[in-house]
């Protein structure tokens, strides 16, 4: 069984939006949605490897911020060219302020 | 203000045993080879220059989200006067047909058609335009009927152009390859190369074919959806000529397909200025792009388009959040060419150079209030070569 990961503190990411997380080498996407749900997903876009932290969240897509290419943060679905690969996501809960990511 | 720039280091990184024109004499044979399938694709992907990373201003997040933001109302207000006015212009055209009343209602439909579409299809092709995405993939897909390029392929190609712009060998939108082939960048204005290669293209895609280059960035999944949209056009055209010889006029091809051709001169003389003259196989879009202020007719045709350091750098923000981001940024930046004339009076001189010195470029100067242009990466990618 993986270890939850302390990721950063619920308040560090704004409402619809997106931080970066470094772990292990890794790095990962966590999102706050509109409706103050937490996510994360691999944080470079399957197209060309550009981190997604940088790109715009509008409801439960996040875009891509060099091609445009879309995906649903929480299910990883690609939703359309140019990007063609799905996202992989990472079970994320809420404690004490504190937003942990399970990586796999 | 502008520095002419013969770059030797760059030159000779990027060119490797490439001949100059001092080696050759007169004009310069050919040292770059802008195939997508060549030496020098071959060659960036070596040397780094492929999908890398690029020189981006600092924007806070909190006013890069701002910019970002999308709404639907400036571009459906937008495309309800493109498309009432290319309607209108095109009714005038018809009912005036025969007269020479007729000529001016021709110039303002082939514009709005051969023209406004390449920018429409540009925006919507980003996503950027709407904020319902449907409404982009509506636009996006008459749009690119009118400027004649495949949806599948050109989504891809530009992709790709923005991956690496200006990357000789790996950018396919390369407009004005070097040295410059200036008759076939003067037929552009009439779009008789470009169209005579799109209705080739078409044909070939509507046969079930790519060529060797589209099989480099289109992914096998996207291709059926290509050929298809192919077949559909071809029988849209085919049903225009056959309408056209029952009808024994030429009324019909001058509403669908001709605009093309007569109505491409605004598009081009604007699109030649995004890049033309400057750096290739850089990775700053201070050195290979270039933004001009033009008149507000024009910025509506080209939908701001002629931010386009901004927009390299910047592709997430809509075109109606260019301005404000030329002004958060511009510090930063090369000065914009006050004017298109501005823009041709330094673009065509480069041109004529480069007929006898290929890697001849304009070094457009940065402010002092600019970081410097990012030699160490050019350096880097030289180092590799």
């Amino acid at each position: 069984m993986t270890d939850w990961i302390e990721a950063c503190g619920a308040e560090d990411i704004d409402e619809e939006d997106v931080i970066r997380f470094d772990h292990a080498g890794r790095t990962f996407a966590i999102y706050r949605s509109p409706g103050n749900e937490y996510f994360a997903t691999d944080g470079l876009c399957t197209h060309e490897k550009v981190h997604l932290a940088g790109g715009l969240v509008m409801d439960d897509i996040i875009e891509c911020p060099k091609h445009n290419g879309r995906f649903n943060y929480k299910t990883g679905a690609a939703r359309g060219a140019p990007v063609c690969v799905d996202l992989r996501t990472y079970p994320v809960k809420v404690e004490d302020g504190k937003v942990f990511l399970q990586v796999g | 203000m502008t520095e002419a720039f013969e770059d030797r280091s760059l030159r000779d990184s990027a060119a490797g045993s490439r001949n100059d024109a001092s080696d050759t004499g007169g004009r310069a044979a050919s040292a770059r080879d802008y195939s997508l399938v060549g030496r020098d694709a071959r060659r960036a992907v070596e040397t780094g220059l492929a999908s890398a990373e690029w020189y981006h201003t600092d924007i806070p997040r909190k006013q890069m989200k701002e910019l970002m933001q999308r709404r639907d109302a400036p571009a459906i207000r937008d495309t309800a006067i493109w498309l009432g006015a290319l309607v209108t212009s095109g009714a005038g055209a018809v009912y005036f047909w025969g007269t020479w009343w007729c000529v001016p209602f021709f110039l303002v439909y082939g514009v709005l058609y051969g023209s406004a579409s390449d920018s429409r299809w540009h925006e919507c092709g980003h996503g950027t335009a709407f904020r319902t995405q449907w409404m982009n993939d509506a636009v996006y897909q008459i749009a690119c009927f009118m400027i004649m390029r495949n949806p599948v392929t050109w989504r891809w190609s530009h992709a790709r152009h923005h991956t690496d712009t200006i990357i000789v060998g790996r950018d396919r939108e390369i407009t004005v390859m070097r040295p410059p082939d200036l008759l076939r960048v003067s037929l552009l204005f009439v779009g008789v190369t470009d169209v005579w290669e799109a209705m080739r293209d078409m044909v070939r895609n509507a046969a079930g074919r790519l060529n060797e280059e589209e099989k480099t960035f289109i992914p096998e999944q996207e291709r059926p959806q290509l050929f298809r949209v192919a077949r559909i056009w071809a029988a849209i055209y085919a049903a225009t000529i056959l309408l056209a010889v029952a009808m024994g006029s030429i009324l019909p091809l001058m509403l669908i397909g001709l605009p093309r051709i007569y109505g491409a001169w605004h598009f081009v003389l604007t699109g030649l200025l995004q890049h033309g003259g400057l750096a290739d196989n850089v990775l700053d879009h201070r050195l290979n792009s270039r933004t001009v202020h033009i008149n507000p007719i024009s910025r509506f045709i080209y939908w701001n388009m002629n931010y386009h350091v901004e927009h390299h750098m910047f592709p997430m923000v809509p075109y109606h959040g260019l301005p404000k981001l030329h002004e958060l940024i511009k510090h930063d930046l090369p000065a914009a060419s006050p004017s298109m004339w501005a823009g041709y009076r330094e673009m065509i001189p480069a041109f004529l150079r480069q007929l006898r010195y290929e890697d001849y470029f304009l070094k457009r100067e940065l402010p002092p209030t600019a970081r410097p242009y990012r030699e160490d990466l050019h350096g880097q990618a030289a180092a590799a070569r």
